[in-house]
């Protein structure tokens, strides 16, 4: 099977290579072309382009369709005119919740709206979120916990390990953190900072380190100083690549091994993603069986309506949610609150 | 997960294959398939709407062309559509005669911005000017650090002062010149669109530097809130052109339509990867394809081109086709290929992959690759060139030489064997009879035929509609059958 895939694409490659070198023929045959010199003054290139802004600006629209939204509220009966119809699919598009997801929405409220539109799309959505979302702080007797955090580049991983150590520290846990995020330049160097402000241990190695060692010795310093929880950051990785993929499942069956126990594998993603979230979601359950998600920068314009499909169709629970750079904007999910912001204005 | 436009627009079926022209019904059918399309990649919804109503006018009242199928023509008005929308022509960077010529970096938080300043530096490295960067971004802990790093990577100096924002981009921009340095970019501080404080830190940089270019950096993977950030950076700062990041995520990448569509900018380079290297100069025609899900076959040819080794592909690539194809020739393509990169990244950009496919190649494992290779170097020049030698006792002898089993020996042959009959029908214009899992791929082959009834000038449409529907590599391979003959004379 595998020799197979790697005999076709051998093949196909080949076969570009034929096509490029026909194309190198046609090149040379044709006349040589003069190249002037690039003008050194700067000069304004750009032809017009076509704009896709509609008619009266963006932000007006996006204003006025929040509004109808909220005059929908108070509307109560048996059915749905296509007008509030189309508004309730906008607002649930606009929030990145997904084709899927808003048909699946729009099909519950087109049976019937007792709840009037606005509190029937606000049911629909809390059943969709309608899971345990408690944390586990606890390993098993004699085992160290350890809360290990995935993610793709670029989505707060390190800043929320940060402040979750704060707050464990807050409760009077004792924290070691594992800074195995040993590939991104001064990673490192940003967890020591939080550790430094929450009074916690950490475990850090040269860059380029073995990310697995970093987390074995973190674990025995969290064994021998009888720590309570252990934090273990991890290089980001784009959920496509199946040798950094690979990479994170051995991080995390060294992180589970006596001393240790992961107890949690959180996914922090930020709510600015799209559809990709979903992708995302799923290769890193598959990968390292995350049993929970942080949603980060909550509190930019992005509504972050991805989780929702997430939760639906993965059942991976969000657990915390970023609103700000504070400490204290690290927050638990609240599925009330994050739908009453997904359908507010 | 998502279908490829081209699948659903089929689905619909018969009812828009019979007519001659597309009536309205028809027309808000298949719209609407195209609305879901773009949807799903990420596309923003007011974004969708306006490009709808183009491509709408581009298509009303329009005969159908008889060599197209009406699902095939709506998908021709949506991909040219979306190319000039994108951009017909890229954003042509020219140098201040005056130099340095500053470029300003701007984007949200984990963009990356910061690679991009340094994905940037190389590439005009690359063109034989003298980068320098600056590192404006003291928000975030370790930004300036990230920099050095990086610069020191491809040997651009980076200029940084623990002072403010402001003054560090000022000071900067002065070094550059008493350096003599010819281009300068500015790298500053990631911010959420809706920071005042940090949009005015930009907006004071930009107006002490004042930049030739303001790049917004931005990240392939974002959803609707891509015109936000767009319209507030545009607003603030009057963007010159935008940068796309993290293109090698399997992302559709919608977002840059939606941005460039709010702007009216074009998107002038592309991040394609986490090496300083996989930097480029945008295609629209690349993203059009990606957003539709219609692969990347121009990338994967380019790609080719840089790192193949044009002599021995043609000669082993004629040898294919006339069926005297030897393992040995095997092994060269084979190292070819393991040049450009993994397979799994090789996979996305073929067009017509299928998503099954692509999983199994993305997870062929290096070593897999090393075992071939060692089976085939376990043979004696000889066995290679005529592989029926092989008798049990030789393949004991090969499968012990390789570190492998005689059964891993066995299955490379068959597969080896199975694969030159297939190539040797292909080149005699047959349609191939293929067992098992290349049968599927066969079939597709048919189905490129109808390829064929295409005008000529359609051609690479042709390929792309084909790359669209499920199936094996084979349109590829087609490609091949066309171009040989004239090299067996």
């Amino acid at each position: 099977m595998t020799i197979a895939i790697i005999i076709i694409a051998v093949l196909v490659v080949v076969l570009v290579g034929v096509a490029v070198v026909r194309t190198r023929t046609r090149a040379r045959a044709q006349l040589p072309v003069p190249v002037a010199p690039l003008p050194e003054v700067l000069v304004e290139t750009e032809a017009p382009r076509p704009s896709l802004e509609e008619p009266g600006s963006l932000r007006q629209r996006l204003a006025t369709s929040r509004g109808v939204f909220d005059r929908l509220r108070s509307i109560t009966g048996d059915t749905l005119s296509s007008e509030q119809r189309d508004v309730v699919e906008e607002v649930l598009l606009r929030s990145d919740i997904g084709v899927a997801t808003t048909k699946a929405v729009l099909d519950q409220i087109d049976a019937g709206i007792p709840l009037g539109v606005a509190g029937e799309v606000r049911r629909v959505l809390l059943e969709f979120l309608d899971r345990d979302r408690d944390v586990r702080i606890v390993g098993d007797p004699g085992r160290v916990p350890v809360w290990l955090f995935v993610g793709v580049n670029g989505v707060g991983k390190t800043t929320t390990i940060g402040k979750l150590a704060q707050l464990h520290a807050d409760e009077g846990r004792h924290v070691v953190l594992a800074a195995g995020d040993t590939f991104r330049a001064a990673a490192a160097e940003q967890l020591a900072q939080w550790a430094e402000r929450a009074n916690a241990d950490i475990v850090r190695a040269a860059e380029g380190a073995d990310p697995g060692s970093v987390i074995h010795d973190a674990l025995g310093r969290a064994a021998a100083r009888r720590a309570d929880i252990v934090l273990a950051d991890t290089a980001g990785r784009r959920a496509n690549n199946s040798n950094l993929l690979d990479e994170l499942r051995k991080v995390r069956r060294v992180a589970d091994r006596e001393p240790g126990q992961v107890v949690e594998t959180l996914l922090v993603l930020d709510a600015t993603t799209g559809q990709n979230a979903l992708s995302q979601a799923r290769e890193f359950l598959a990968a390292a069986e995350v049993t929970g998600i942080v949603l980060t920068k909550l509190d930019g314009t992005a509504r972050g309506g991805i989780v929702v499909a997430i939760e639906r169709e993965l059942g991976i629970p969000v657990k915390y949610v970023g609103v700000g750079e504070r400490v204290e904007d690290l927050r638990v999910f609240e599925p009330e609150a994050f739908v009453d912001s997904l359908l507010a204005t | 997960m998502f279908d490829a436009l081209s699948d659903r627009l089929e689905r619909l079926g018969a009812s828009l294959r019979s007519r001659g022209r597309l009536s309205d019904a028809d027309l808000d059918a298949a719209l609407d398939e195209v609305r879901t399309a773009l949807l799903e990649a990420d596309v923003e919804l007011s974004v969708v709407r306006a490009f709808l109503a183009a491509v709408r006018a581009r298509l009303a009242g329009t005969a159908l062309a008889t060599s197209l199928s009406p699902g095939q023509q709506v998908i021709k008005a949506v991909h040219e559509q979306l190319i000039e929308v994108l951009g017909a022509s890229p954003l042509k960077v020219t140098y201040s005669s005056r130099p340095p010529t500053v470029i300003l970096l701007a984007g949200l938080q984990g963009a990356g911005k910061t690679t991009a300043a340094a994905k940037l530096a190389q590439w005009f490295k690359q063109q034989g000017r003298q980068p320098y960067l600056v590192a404006a971004d003291l928000q975030r802990p370790a930004a300036v650090e990230q920099l050095r790093v990086l610069g020191a990577s491809i040997g651009v100096d980076v200029f940084s002062e623990a002072s403010d924002p402001v003054a560090v981009s000022r000071e900067g921009v002065e070094r550059a010149r008493s350096l003599g340095r010819d281009v300068v970019i500015v790298d500053t501080a990631g911010r959420l669109a809706l920071d005042e404080a940090l949009m005015a830190e930009v907006r004071a940089i930009s107006e002490v530097t004042s930049p030739h270019y303001t790049f917004l950096v931005i990240d392939a993977v974002t959803g609707q809130d891509a015109v936000h950030t767009a319209r507030a950076f545009h607003d603030a700062l009057s963007l010159s052109g935008l940068i796309v990041t993290k293109l090698d995520y399997d992302a559709r990448g919608g977002a840059v339509l939606s941005a460039r569509g709010v702007v009216g900018r074009p998107v002038v380079f592309a991040s394609t990867g986490e090496k300083v290297g996989d930097f480029e100069l945008f295609h629209p025609d690349r993203i059009a394809s990606r957003i539709l899900g219609m692969g990347d076959a121009l990338s994967l040819i380019e790609r080719a081109e840089a790192t193949m080794d044009a002599d021995v592909v043609a000669n082993s690539a004629s040898r294919l086709m006339s069926g005297q194809f030897t393992l040995d020739d095997f092994l060269a393509q084979l190292n070819q290929v393991r040049k450009m990169g993994s397979f799994g990244g090789l996979m996305k950009l073929m067009p017509g992959v299928t998503k099954e496919m692509r999983n199994a190649a993305s997870n062929v494992d290096e070593r897999e690759l090393n075992k071939i290779e060692a089976i085939i170097q376990s043979m004696t020049p000889r066995e290679r060139r005529d592989p029926n030698l092989l008798d049990a006792s030789r393949r004991t002898r090969i499968a012990a030489g390789s570190g492998t089993t005689v059964n891993a020996v066995n299955q490379l042959l068959k597969q080896f064997t199975e694969m030159k009959k297939m190539m040797r029908q292909m080149a005699g214009g047959g349609m191939p009879n293929l067992p098992g899992k290349l049968g599927r791929a066969a079939q597709m082959a048919a189905r490129a035929d109808r390829g064929r009834e295409l005008p000529a000038g359609f051609e690479s449409l042709g390929a792309g509609l084909r790359a669209a529907a499920p199936s094996g590599p084979k349109n590829k391979k087609k490609k091949g059958g066309r171009v040989t003959p004239p090299k067996q004379r």
